[in-house]
């Protein structure tokens, strides 16, 4: 197809994205507004976490710690000194947090590059190991990020959390910055950086034999992908406005690896696809949580089950996800769509 | 000229000693084989040039420059690629991205450069990809760029291993059985073919090869690995009428 009309067709989807938030914004409630702001965080932490398992083929389970990392940094510099105040009781915060507020853009990116900051120390030592290993560790690195953020009171609140977090995050921030994410990572992957990375998931030792030094490039790619599960959890405390350790358990990371696999390890537009339909299904589904069956105790925690099942389904029927590591394009769309049905063809 | 030098290199698994006291001298621009019964110990050999192995004794040397112990990347960015034996194709990807991989090692960009593609970053990859069709039009690959690397045929799959490995820019090529699994006038092609390369990329090349008709063909020298020693080396016609090597691929008349 011709390159002008996949541009004008690209532009064009743009545009109804912003008309459909735009009325999305007018008409919808809250309730439904913050899903959809959710949806965008949960596609950005899913992209990032698709960069190394799907891309780069190692398998780490530490998103969540990232995470933490980036929703803590972003909270702690752009909360009002008053609510500062009222939020450390127990202890004060330590100088000089307890007497700077910032921005949320700068705060937000701050959040993503202490991330990285992480995922740089983590990974000197962790990346050293392959499979299971690897995702053994990155999760205990993951835990010991929720359990030092619980006990430095002075600078986390410890268990208490934090409320009063400036909830500036809304659809444009959250869709905008899936929008960056979705691009930034697009380029790196289509570059000759991601196609080095892409060479140590299919053969390392052939990727090592052809020139790559594999350990800089496994941390390249995880502290990129820390990076932006940073600013997803930056994004995330803006738009809960309150954070605490135990939101940030291995639970989380389990829902971004469930999206990752259902979308389809190695497909960013996979990894859309279902970072939304798994946020809007996890929404939908709160009704199984509540009494179902009249006279049959609720049972909470059921829709949960729904996509435990889900994705065992998936590793074990159709392994490959919604797209494989295949990408949406126009050319696939229309192809599709002007196919036309089989009793037709041949006339 | 010297290229490469293999000093006194030894190597233990365990309690079994794989390469003992391996001495070798490979001449610039030349052809050498490698040959050997099964288990002799010629993979071996190769995995200790490129850097997967670090040996327990001895000591190499790649233009003057002491290599011993050097991961398999930084070998590869000095100027020695290699082939493997049972072919290691990045499988899922493309026939020209498989080429493209092997760029990698000299690019100047950084990430951030090759990310947001600037200008210096757009001239690199333009010329990578130029050198890439390139490599595959002489392989006779071109027509076959965009399928995945695992769709092609056998033959086909170790021409992109070689061309793989010549887009690294070597100047010392292994080759580990180039010919395995071909016919008679696949393989006579191929030694024809791995002499043109030589010439055209002023290589040297190293190989390991089981079929004696290449192996005597082009190999200016050859050495013979027999349980992990040097048995014999010298040009192919020494080799055909050496006594120990006959015994080695023959086996000894016993008197008994």
């Amino acid at each position: 197809m011709k390159k002008n009309r996949i541009v004008s067709l690209t532009i064009i989807s743009i545009l109804l994205v912003i008309v459909l938030l735009i009325l999305a914004n007018n008409i919808l409630n809250p309730f439904y507004l913050r899903t959809l702001a959710l949806c965008a965080v949960y596609t950005i932490v899913g992209l990032s976490l698709n960069l190394v398992i799907g891309f780069t083929g190692l398998f780490s389970l530490g998103q969540a710690g990232f995470m933490a990392i980036g929703a803590y940094t972003t909270s702690l510099l752009t909360m009002s000194l008053a609510a500062k105040q009222a939020n450390f009781f127990v202890a004060p915060l330590i100088s000089p947090l307890n007497k700077i507020v910032w921005p949320f853009f700068p705060a937000l990116i701050a959040g993503g590059l202490l991330a990285a900051f992480a995922a740089f120390l983590i990974g000197t030592p962790a990346l050293r190991l392959n499979g299971d290993y690897l995702a053994i560790s990155t999760l205990g690195f993951s835990e010991i990020i929720r359990i030092v953020l619980t006990n430095i009171q002075r600078l986390t609140n410890g268990a208490l959390g934090l409320i009063e977090i400036p909830t500036t995050a809304n659809v444009w921030w959250t869709f905008g910055a899936m929008g960056v994410t979705l691009v930034i990572l697009q380029l790196l992957i289509n570059s000759s950086y991601g196609r080095a990375l892409k060479a140590i998931r299919e053969d390392e030792k052939a990727a090592e034999a052809m020139g790559i030094n594999l350990y800089k490039h496994k941390i390249l790619s995880f502290c990129i992908s820390a990076f932006f599960a940073g600013i997803g959890g930056g994004l995330l405390a803006s738009l809960l406005g309150s954070i605490d350790p135990l939101q940030f358990r291995f639970l989380l990371t389990f829902n971004i690896l469930l999206i990752v696999v259902l979308g389809g390890m190695g497909s960013l537009t996979g990894t859309v696809l279902s970072a939304f339909a798994v946020t809007i299904g996890t929404e939908a589904l709160r009704f199984l949580d509540g009494p179902i069956i009249p006279n049959v105790p609720a049972l909470p925690g059921l829709r949960m089950v729904v996509f435990a099942a889900l994705l065992m389904i998936s590793i074990l029927l159709f392994r490959s996800g919604i797209m494989g590591t295949k990408e949406f394009n126009w050319d696939g769309l229309l192809g599709f769509l002007k196919r036309k049905p089989l009793s037709k063809r041949g006339e | 000229m010297g290229i490469l030098e293999v000093n006194n290199i030894t190597i233990k698994f365990g309690g079994v000693t794989a390469l003992n006291s391996f001495q070798m001298d490979l001449t610039k621009g030349e052809i050498f084989a490698l040959i050997g019964p099964n288990g002799a110990g010629k993979t071996t050999v190769f995995n200790i040039i490129s850097g997967v192995y670090k040996p327990t004794k001895g000591k190499i040397l790649f233009n003057e420059r002491d290599i011993t112990g050097m991961k398999p990347d930084r070998v590869t960015s000095l100027g020695i690629a290699r082939t493997f034996q049972n072919i290691r194709l990045f499988k899922d990807l493309s026939v020209l991205d498989n080429v493209l991989i092997g760029n990698h090692v000299h690019i100047k960009s950084n990430f951030l450069e090759a990310t947001f593609r600037m200008l210096k970053y757009n001239k690199e990859e333009k010329a990578m990809r130029n050198k890439s069709i390139y490599l595959l039009e002489r392989m006779g690959l071109a027509q076959y760029k965009n399928e995945k690397a695992s769709s092609l045929p056998y033959g086909k799959q170790r021409k992109l291993e070689i061309a793989r490995a010549l887009a690294t820019d070597p100047e010392l090529l292994l080759l580990d059985e180039p010919a395995a699994g071909m016919n008679q006038k696949e393989s006579d092609d191929l030694a024809r073919f791995i002499k043109e390369l030589r010439d055209e990329f002023n290589l040297s090349i190293f190989m390991i090869e089981h079929h004696m008709q290449v192996v005597m063909g082009i190999s200016k020298h050859i050495f013979v690995l027999d349980y992990g020693i040097l048995i014999a080396q010298g040009g192919p016609r020494e080799i055909q009428n050496d006594q120990k090597v006959i015994e080695a691929y023959l086996g000894v008349e016993s008197d008994a």
